[in-house]
């Protein structure tokens, strides 16, 4: 067996702030180095402005490739560029909610404080991305098919899915004492993560049993390379956008939730 | 194991026979619910024949949904709940002891009284016939999903509606499955594929929410 | 490159209102998020 040791490169550790990461063994990997929150804070302060850079650079090699490189659709003129957020947005909602339900998990699981405030600082920008991708596909339907709204089994499915957003965060906004909010959220998305195939499944039966395959936003014109490829850095800017925006959240949210501890008080204390 | 389920059941049946009022209201909500989306369409009966299914479906759900603070309140109010999390019977079992119990006293009313109400929208009778039977395989799931939200929200301020907010997106499949039986029967063709799979999702949600409620209900007690 | 000129890029082939109403809300709702997670994090230095 293979043992690694690993430690906080020295660009990482905060001198201002005594040593957080409890004591590795000489043997074997650490997995709960990273899960006090005290140890992961600045790991999460350096890490959450790279994300945010990459984002904005990302954003902007991608919609100028959506813009100036890829071309007119023959079908749909110039209103198919809405994709360039719409599809990135949509898998972003989807994908976050996966991560969070993950967090959820885990912390039930080993009793982590640390993962429940993950879950937590991830819902709101799911939900925010969810919006977009409901509100971007609105209005590509309207020039596309004529309505604003489209009872598309996609669309539908994302609506249920911002259902399932609020009510993972009124729940946890509904329960004062944070640690039983987490485990409650906690239960609540993982009971929407086994909820969404079949919800999906059965909207789309729905779907295709009321309207026939007529009407459906997954019909984007047959991709030309640029069109993805704009497409794909798009989904990579809104990635390390959603990464940023929770390192950011989860940060203020352990100074809330560990603000009678020592650290935390010599940590603003030395912000002033 | 069995014994102990028993002695739930009834227990909680005779607490229901108690507050007869509280099923009577339910009920009366359902009608009440249904009646409405008429008088906000209008009486014309195509268009009530084409919408009767989804409404009868969605006030159950409604009457169904409001029915759930009542599974654990009381119980949870007088310190008997705190009795079942000690229990040495596992929590899971006296869970779904409960949520039959439940299904009994709230919504098996639902399912006799909503042939009447899909007799005002103008189904016919085979329809009406498949209407109460996907009733009776789609409302055990809406118990169980109902009792994960309940559990969740035991205590909390704003409840009522809080619960709503949870349990409502997750009820989505067993409406639109039930609604589709409905439809489909009334349009001539066959409700098994509908019925069928309304009756998986019970099951389903029979082997897991007793679980997934047991945890919350550890949770909200912590 | 794929306009003539600035106009055509802002009128989008007569769809102007569908994409920049779509890419203006999305850099509209990351604007608030960001502010509001600013706003938290001053709110939290003035409070200790």
């Amino acid at each position: 067996m293979i043992y690694i040791k690993l430690s906080l490169p020295n660009a990482l550790q905060d001198s201002a702030m005594p040593s957080a990461t409890p004591p590795t063994t000489p043997h074997g990997i650490n997995w709960f180095k990273y899960s006090s929150p005290q140890a992961f804070f600045p790991v999460a302060g350096a890490l959450a402005p790279c994300f945010a850079v990459l984002a904005a650079v990302l954003c902007v090699v991608g919609l100028y490739i959506g813009f100036f490189i890829a071309p007119n659709d023959a079908q749909q003129g110039e209103s198919y560029r809405i994709i360039f957020i719409h599809v990135p947005a949509a898998w972003m909602s989807m994908l976050i909610y996966l991560v969070m339900a993950f967090w959820a998990g885990m912390g039930l699981a080993f009793n982590t404080r640390l993962s429940g405030m993950m879950a937590t600082a991830l819902a709101p920008t799911g939900a925010m991305f969810t919006f977009l991708a409901l509100w971007t596909g609105a209005l590509w339907g309207k020039p596309t098919w004529g309505t604003w709204w489209v009872w598309d089994a996609r669309l539908t499915s994302e609506l249920l899915l911002l259902f399932l957003y609020f009510g993972f965060m009124a729940l946890q906004a509904a329960i004062d004492d944070p640690r039983r909010a987490d485990k409650a959220g906690a239960v609540l998305a993982l009971v929407g993560v086994i909820n969404i195939p079949i919800i999906y499944f059965s909207v789309q039966w729905w779907n295709t049993l009321h309207q026939g395959a007529s009407v459906s936003l997954k019909s984007a014109p047959t991709m030309a390379m640029t069109m993805f490829t704009g497409m794909m850095v798009m989904v990579f800017a809104c990635w390390a956008y959603a990464i940023a925006a929770a390192l950011w959240r989860v940060r203020c949210i352990i100074l809330e939730r560990e603000r009678r501890s020592d650290w935390v008080n010599a940590y603003l204390e030395a912000q002033k | 194991m069995l014994a102990v389920m028993r002695g739930v059941i009834v227990r909680d049946l005779t607490l229901a026979w108690r507050r007869r009022s509280d099923v009577f209201t339910s009920m009366i909500f359902f009608v009440i619910v249904a009646s409405l989306f008429p008088l906000g369409i209008g009486p014309e009966p195509k268009l009530l024949l084409a919408i009767g299914p989804g409404v009868v479906w969605v006030a159950a759900l409604l009457a169904s949904m409001l029915a759930l603070s009542r599974l654990f309140a009381s119980d949870y109010a007088d310190g008997t709940l705190e009795q079942m999390l000690l229990a040495a019977t596992p929590l899971s079992v006296i869970v779904i002891a409960k949520v039959i119990a439940h299904w009994i006293a709230a919504n098996l009313p639902l399912v006799l009284i909503a042939p009447l109400l899909g007799l005002q929208f103008g189904l016919p009778a085979d329809a009406l016939a498949v209407l109460a039977l996907a009733l009776a395989l789609g409302t055990p799931s809406l118990s169980l999903i109902g009792a994960i939200g309940a559990a969740l929200t035991l205590g909390l301020r704003g409840g009522g509606v809080l619960l709503a907010l949870l349990v409502l997106p997750l009820y989505a499949p067993v409406l639109i499955l039930g609604s589709l039986a409905v439809e489909a029967t009334a349009a001539g063709l066959f409700a098994q594929p509908y019925l069928l799979l309304l009756a998986a999702l019970s099951l389903g949600a029979l082997s897991l929410a007793p679980w997934a409620v047991s945890a919350a209900l550890r949770i909200s007690y912590e | 490159m794929n306009w003539g000129s600035a106009s055509e890029f802002f009128a989008m082939g007569g769809k102007g209102l569908y994409v920049w109403g779509s890419y203006a809300v999305t850099f509209l709702c990351i604007g608030i998020e960001l502010a509001m997670l600013a706003s938290r994090r001053r709110a939290l230095n003035k409070k200790s």
